[in-house]
């Protein structure tokens, strides 16, 4: 049926952005975080409080200066287009970046504090068992950390489900490109369309719940606690 | 050819840790001194988990560190085991795994039969399926000792394995810190401030003060020195001696032990007959008397001595440390007053009357 095509499209699309995000997220985030847990950089707080910028800002100034960066002009957006021809803004791959901002504090974060948590002294007893740094991180640190990287992951994802100011500023509301349930729900509330926007709703918040209860579930579980 | 030699220099927090040593290295190492004195961060820089800035070390023909050259090998490249404070199990590995965790990264011919032989020696088969949270206080230290060693360490490196332990359980993992030593023939550097573990484990001893090693020697040789009252208090200098349980004395509860051709007298211990004891007499507990007057004296241990050398003490204008022979050193702290009326000369036989023998477990 057309009519509930036209309904899936955003939610398969919500999916696939939280989907991608994360996996940024955990490309970029991993090292962020294992970096901020075991520097003795003095500029620390600098960079925790860059990270942790998104939790406080509103989505719109955030979504504003993306819009600028990722823009024809932009720092980001003018090599970006010259090079590829299409234009970042109001694209798939402009709701990535901007919901990779929007989202770091909520993939760093769990992984910063369970990597501190961890410390230095297993990795340093595994290093004396003849393992190297990278073998380490991932016989030792990994492994321990699993906690961590669950409720990375499950934050993530869940963040970027919800999202709404920052992809209405850089994505607009193009369907089956960046219009996401979010824009969705509001597009339909604005029509009065209230039938849709409660289901629609509804699905989300339910999605949402269990999403979370299984992570913190599992959580309770997993037999590994730093000790 | 096992030899040591190393020279680390590196600011703490309250001084500087400014180590010298070169020492053929074989047995129990122990080195002893007070908390803060330098020898965890002294045991770091031999592991490579610290880099000295100032800093040469050299195992054998290796060379693992040389600052002036720029050379330092990294801990995961160098055969060194590692035996900290907290044991450090890995938490999400059974036992096996933790002890495989080192011994399948550094492979060695015939090595099964190596892991079942350190398994048995360290006691441990029927653990192996456990988790570390699962475990004794006791048991984790062993599993931590088992799974350095099958790292197949050229060097052990342990730093107060033992501490938090009641001495009871001390005595009874301590055995088998032994006979991994004895069996497997690892060199070991031992960490601790406890007199217990020093008396019972050492070889060679080394002294730390304030960053500096102060005195190396064998444990016999230290406890003699004047240096250690300079360092750690005069009440621990006198003799250390390894003696033979000889006989038990079941009417008046005493252990009868056999040193050279002399026999000392110790409150009765639940100690095999022909083992191994080590004892502590200290210099204080030590009187002299000319003349063999054994039968007007409550003093049981009595032994003829010759007297080799006397020393001022280092802390008492009024005494003097008499170095006598029994067939090894024995100390006696006397009086100047004493050595004067007694008019005592070095080749003298004298009567040395021991008022106290400190076996290993009665320290702390």
């Amino acid at each position: 049926m057309a009519i509930s095509n036209y309904d899936f499209q955003p939610i398969f699309l919500t999916l696939q952005l939280a989907g991608v995000t994360v996996l940024v997220l955990l490309i970029i985030g991993i090292p962020i975080s294992w970096w901020l847990a075991h520097t003795k950089n003095r500029f620390r707080p600098v960079f925790e409080a860059v990270v942790a910028l998104p939790l406080v800002l509103p989505p719109t100034v955030l979504g504003f200066y993306l819009l600028i960066l990722l823009g024809p002009d932009g720092w980001i957006g003018k090599p970006v287009e010259s090079l590829s021809g299409s234009s970042l803004s109001f694209s798939f791959t402009g709701l990535v970046i901007a919901s990779s901002f929007y989202s770091l504090p909520f993939v760093v974060q769990p992984l910063y504090t369970t990597f501190e948590a961890i410390g230095k002294d297993p990795l340093e007893a595994a290093w004396t068992l003849g393992a190297s740094k990278w073998d380490t991180f991932w016989t030792v640190a990994s492994p321990m950390a699993l906690r961590g990287y669950i409720t990375a992951i499950v934050l993530g994802f869940a963040h970027t489900l919800g999202e709404f100011g920052v992809v209405l500023m850089v994505g607009g509301s193009i369907p089956g490109k960046t219009k996401v349930l979010s824009i969705e729900i509001y597009d339909r509330v604005e029509t009065l369309d209230y039938s849709h926007a409660h289901s629609l709703s509804a699905g989300l918040l339910l999605f949402s719940f269990f999403v979370l209860l299984s992570v913190y579930s599992i959580n309770r579980r997993l037999p590994i606690r730093v000790s | 050819m096992n030899h040591l030699s190393t020279k680390i220099k590196i600011d703490l927090e309250n001084f500087t840790l400014n180590a010298e040593l070169d020492i053929p290295i074989h047995g129990f190492m122990v080195m002893f001194g007070r908390s803060g004195s330098g020898k965890t961060t002294f045991l770091r820089c031999l592991s490579g988990l610290e880099r000295a800035p100032y800093g040469y070390l050299k195992i054998g023909n290796e060379i693992w560190q040389d600052e002036s050259q720029g050379i330092f090998i990294p801990a995961s490249e160098r055969q060194v085991g590692y035996v900290f404070q907290d044991s450090r199990l890995f938490p999400h590995l059974n036992v096996e795994g933790n002890l495989r965790y080192g011994f399948k990264r550094r492979v060695l011919k015939n090595g099964e039969r190596f892991f079942s032989q350190v398994i048995d020696i360290m006691d441990l088969n029927f653990l192996l399926n456990r988790y570390p949270n699962k475990l004794s206080g006791g048991e984790k230290k062993r599993v931590a000792v088992a799974r350095a060693v099958l790292a197949s360490p050229r060097l052990l490196l342990m730093d107060e394995p033992l501490v938090g332990l009641d001495s009871k359980l001390k005595n009874k993992i301590l055995p088998y810190f032994q006979r991994m030593q004895s069996e497997l023939n690892i060199p070991v550097f031992y960490v601790t401030h406890s007199l217990n573990e020093s008396l019972q484990l050492a070889n060679t001893m080394l002294l730390m003060d304030k960053g500096e090693i102060v005195v190396t020697g064998s444990i016999e040789d230290v406890f003699l020195s004047p240096d250690l009252g300079l360092h750690l208090g005069q009440a621990l200098v006198g003799s250390v001696l390894d003696t033979t349980v000889a006989r038990q004395d079941e009417e008046f509860q005493l252990t009868i032990l056999k040193f050279k051709e002399q026999t000392l007298y110790v409150p009765r211990r639940n100690v095999a007959l022909g083992s191994k004891l080590r004892i502590h007499i200290r210099a204080e507990d030590v009187t002299l008397a000319i003349a063999p007057i054994q039968s007007q004296t409550s003093v049981l241990n009595v032994l003829p001595a010759w007297v080799v050398t006397t020393r001022t003490s280092s802390k008492d204008n009024c005494k003097v440390e008499v170095e006598l022979d029994i067939g090894s050193p024995l100390l006696a702290a006397i009086t100047r007053k004493s050595l004067s009326q007694l008019n005592i000369k070095s080749g003298q036989k004298v009567y040395a009357h021991i008022k106290a023998i400190r076996m290993a477990h009665e320290y702390d």
